[in-house]
């Protein structure tokens, strides 16, 4: 055979990212960057009380001070600045109290925003801010979680209650299963197992690198709000529907945004006042937030009681899993609000072949900074406590973690796979990731060195913890999201461009801030259309560019985004087909088109894409009744969602004389399907890893008695360092996605989604034979110590963050959410 | 207002400030060199870190006038007539960023960490870079990255 050298594809090659050149020489725009001619800045005034009545504000101050433009409190805003929106009421009768940007009458977190100063500069906004005078008439904080539920104290006195959504899920009544309450009766009274826990998913804070931030210009005919968002669509969406300005006269940008996880899946009571001022001024104004600002009131996520009950047959066999939830909202319910439980609803029997299942989330209203997403939403919470939960099986039974697993799961020839919560698995290999995993890990010689520390009654035990984790993303079928009262759809929106050149201008409605979207959509283009890479562009995160789409969260940018994008360039060659026949005095129907050439069959005649365009800008010579264009759209809706899984081993060291922990080794095979940049695939997994494990061992908002937050800067909050964190070792087995015709699947949460059971699995496993079956997260070292020393679950830290300002050493800082 | 005289990645600049102003404040404001960012107000993140008569400093912990009289680079001061610093390419050659935001700042603190210690081993440089946070990459390829750099071998 002749070698004619094929083009070396793209998908799949380890292109290095487009977008690196602008962020490692500095020419980034991120929107703190931004200055306009006469732009005035924002400080807010902050509620220091957790509950409190607002019943006097005095501005006369601050109103006087250098450059002040002017001081709005609630009352003067009144109508005008809108509730902020709730987009996902999960229950019809969902209680959902009024939201408006600066509070009104009373304040109902610390960290709320109640007046607000204008200024000509920044530091003169901040420094009057100081001279507003504001009387408070604290209330009694509804602050912990369990207790808000039972309506001890209440959040919004004017509800009558905390509870705002009772959300069930029942296999025995969705017939997609059977009674788990006869399961666990049955396991009870034979001579089942029934294994019963109560886990504490503790309050996180997304903690995004760039703090938010939003400039809205006025002038012109749009009204241009920049803002650090992931969601620049539905933003502009919220702002006409809230504010009842026309969507067409507004237009927002994200422009380069500095991370978001979740973040910035939000619309904002800043972005809502910034907008709000720069109208009723006509100025542009600014308003970027300090990092306290944003570790106080910006969402925060997770905070969760799971009580959870599994039962068993006597041979492992798994019967049944009830879950019931307490999810706490914080004092608002946001944008996802409830949502972010809900969405784990249909992952806690994850792998497992559950005969019955039963799901309720009880939302919870408190007096602290409102919740929604962060990486993952929903799934990380689920995902840990079924993956705790067969791992507590497997040491009740005596067994190796990964035997009671492989036992359960869905074997790879039985995909596809209907589950007990009602979603349909398109493939998976289990067995392929676990193999690997083992080989990679060492699993038997780590095994085997855990066994010699245990009998040498060695002070330094090794624990090995396990996670065979799926989750469902790609966000999500237009269908499911309407049945489940969701407010928009799950279709991504994609434009290619065919410039006269021969250049390639794509657009997408997905919103990258961190992702890669410029090179790895590139990628894709550049193999559909048999362009170069280089000659690709990628446009995002303006309203006015990227006219339409759902932006980027719920790793759905490429499962989605990514398959709109093939089909907008499909369109392109059928369009451009014709024309190429016209050209090559050919029948269309004699044309194949192939690396970036239409060929006519069985000849060597032939012409390229770039030499369409050119001659469709011309226009010269097209064929009659073909328009002189060859842009099109697409708009994809999924059918289905995808799921993506793994096998992640960790080891951990644990000092049983300090409690100290230490991570030894962590080996993750993820099947994501098919990779399209394998370089950026391994960063969202290593990033993902991070957090996950972060959540196991350092991170936690704390608030105390009060009601403040206490971990409220980076000195506090244990973002882990390069010194915290060590290297990973990561592979790939590959079972395409059925669901997309690219075969992928979402990756941006499962690194984060898995690892946090492997590592507190890998803890617990370390010390279990201190009579041990639980360490809270974070699993601090006092948390440990206490485990191995009461042989309880190390459940009541009173330090898990330093507190400040305590001469006393008697300040009680509350555990978690103050529990 | 107290008059300050820097050079600042190569240029003199004279400006009058606030005592109060911080250097990162005055290079973002004054000078327009917004490709320096603050990421938070503790000095904890380092995303604002700059060379300071060729060591680096957090910017936001330095006053603009202790700059007055000195030289500051900044990641917009790295790159040679267009061609990127060792330092600059090896980030992105081992992807050691997503978001980016924190990269002036660990670009800048890894020179540094090299300009002390050309051969770190990666213990060494997990520790040498402990000031920086970055919230995407989970260190990983950053290490991987100073390695490069350093012109040793990378660890898978």
């Amino acid at each position: 055979m002749t070698a004619t050298a094929e083009p070396q594809l793209e998908i799949g090659r380890d292109r290095r990212r487009k977008e690196d050149q602008r962020l490692i020489t500095g020419r980034t725009r991120w929107t703190d960057n931004i200055t306009l001619p006469g732009m005035l800045h924002l400080a807010m005034v902050r509620s220091p009380f957790a509950h409190a009545k607002i019943t006097n504000i005095d501005t006369e101050q601050a109103k006087k001070a250098p450059n002040v433009v002017t001081v709005v409190t609630g009352k003067d805003l009144g109508e005008e600045q809108g509730s902020l929106p709730n987009a996902w009421p999960i229950t019809p009768d969902q209680v959902t109290p009024p939201h408006p940007p600066v509070a009104i009458d009373r304040a109902t977190f610390a960290g709320e925003i109640v007046a607000v100063v204008v200024a000509r500069s920044a530091a003169e906004a901040r420094d009057a801010a100081e001279l507003v005078d504001v009387d408070y008439e604290e209330l009694p904080a509804a602050l912990d979680l369990k207790e808000a539920a039972n309506d001890t104290t209440l959040a919004h006195p004017d509800l009558g209650t905390n509870k705002s959504a009772l959300w069930v899920f029942d296999s025995a009544e969705a017939g997609t299963g059977g009674n788990v309450d006869e399961a666990i009766q049955k396991a009870r009274e034979g001579d089942g197992i029934v294994i019963e826990r109560e886990y504490r998913q503790q309050r996180l804070i997304p903690a995004f690198m760039e703090p938010r931030s939003t400039v809205v210009d006025p002038t012109g005919e749009q009204i241009t709000m920049w803002s650090a968002t992931q969601i620049p669509h539905i933003l502009r969406f919220l702002l006409a529907a809230v504010l009842g300005v026309s969507e067409s006269k507004v237009r927002v940008i994200a422009p380069d945004v500095g991370g978001g996880f979740g973040g910035k899946l939000q619309t904002t009571p800043e972005e809502f006042i910034t907008m709000v001022l720069a109208r009723r001024l006509g100025k542009p104004i600014k308003f970027t937030e300090t990092r306290s600002e944003s570790m106080m009131a910006a969402h925060h996520g997770r905070d969760q009681w799971q009580k959870l009950t599994l039962s068993a047959e006597k041979d492992g066999t798994v019967t049944g899993f009830k879950v019931e939830l307490l999810a706490d909202l914080g004092a608002h319910v946001s944008l996802v609000g409830g949502g972010v439980p809900v969405l784990g609803a249909f992952m806690f029997n994850a792998i497992y072949k559950f005969p019955a299942y039963h799901f309720a989330v009880q939302t919870v209203l408190t007096n602290k900074a409102w919740t929604d997403a962060y990486r993952g939403a929903g799934r990380p919470e689920a995902t840990y406590a079924i993956e705790r939960m067969m791992t507590e099986l497997a040491a009740e039974l005596g067994v190796d973690p990964l035997e009671i697993r492989e036992k359960n799961w869905i074997k790879h020839e039985e995909f596809p796979f209907t589950t007990v919560a009602g979603l349909e698995y398109d493939s998976g290999n289990y067995e392929a990731a676990t193999a690997m995993a083992k080989e990679h890990f060492g699993y038997d010689e780590l095994r085997a060195e855990q066994q010699r520390r245990r009998e040498s009654n060695d002070p330094v035990q090794l624990g090995i913890g396990v996670s065979t984790f799926t989750e469902m993303c790609g966000l999500a079928p237009s269908r499911v999201l309407g049945s489940l009262d969701y407010g928009a759809g799950g279709w991504e929106h994609a434009t290619v461009r065919m410039l006269a050149t021969g250049k390639v201008e794509v657009i997408t409605g997905a919103s990258a801030h961190g992702q890669g979207h410029e090179t790895a959509f590139s990628q894709i283009v550049a193999d559909r259309l048999g362009v170069p890479f280089e000659d690709v562009e990628v446009l995002h995160g303006d309203t006015q560019v990227a006219p339409k789409g759902l932006d980027t969260y719920g790793s759905r940018s490429l499962v989605v985004g990514g398959e709109a994008l093939v089909r907008a360039a499909d369109k392109v060659i059928e369009k451009a087909k014709p024309i190429a026949a016209h050209m090559l005095e050919a029948s269309a129907d004699d044309l194949e088109f192939k690396a970036g050439r239409f060929g006519v069959k069985g000849t060597d005649q032939g012409v390229a894409m770039a030499e369409v365009a050119l001659a469709t800008f011309a226009a010269h010579d097209l064929p009659d009744g073909v328009e002189p264009s060859l842009d099109c759209d697409a708009t994809f809706d999924p059918v289905n969602f995808n799921y993506p899984h793994g096998t992640h081993l960790c080891a951990m060291e644990v000092d049983t004389e300090t409690g100290a922990v230490k991570m030894r080794k962590y080996t993750c095979v993820d099947d994501i399907g098919n990779v399209i940049n394998p370089l950026i695939v391994a960063g969202q997994v290593h990033g993902g890893l991070v957090q996950g494990i972060a959540q196991a061992l350092w991170e936690e908002a704390v608030y105390d008695d009060s009601g403040t937050l206490v971990s409220a800067s980076f000195v506090d909050y244990l973002v882990p360092t390069a010194a915290d964190t060590i290297s990973f070792d990561v592979d790939h087995t590959t079972t395409p996605a059925l669901t997309n015709t690219l075969g992928t699947k979402g990756v941006g949460e499962a690194g984060t989604i898995a690892s946090t059971p492997a590592v507190v699995n890998a803890v617990v496993d370390a010390i279990r034979q201190f009579g041990v079956n639980d360490v809270r997260m974070p699993c601090t070292p006092e948390r440990v110590w206490k485990a191995i020393n009461d042989g309880g679950g190390g459940d009541k830290t009173t330090e898990a963050a330093a507190p400040h300002f305590d001469d006393s050493g008697e300040t009680a800082i509350a555990d978690g959410a103050s529990e | 207002m107290t008059k300050i005289e820097v050079t600042v990645d190569g240029a003199k600049v004279s400006d009058e400030v606030e005592p109060r102003m911080l250097l990162v404040q005055y290079l973002r404001e004054k000078l327009g060199k917004t490709g320096t960012v603050i990421g938070c107000d503790t000095s904890n993140c380092g995303a604002c870190t700059v060379h300071l008569d060729g060591r680096s400093v957090k910017s936001c912990n330095v006053l603009a006038v202790q700059a007055d009289g000195h030289e500051v680079t900044t990641i917009e001061g790295l790159a040679k007539d267009g061609a990127l610093h060792p330092m600059q390419a090896a980030f992105h050659e081992c992807h050691a960023l997503q978001c980016g935001f924190c990269t002036p700042g660990m670009v800048m603190q890894s020179i540094d960490l090299l300009n002390d210690n050309p051969k770190p081993d990666e213990q060494q440089i997990r520790q040498g870079l402990e000031g920086n946070l970055c919230r995407c990459t989970g260190y990983h390829n950053i290490v991987r990255a100073v390695q490069t750099a350093s012109g040793q071998e990378v660890n898978k």
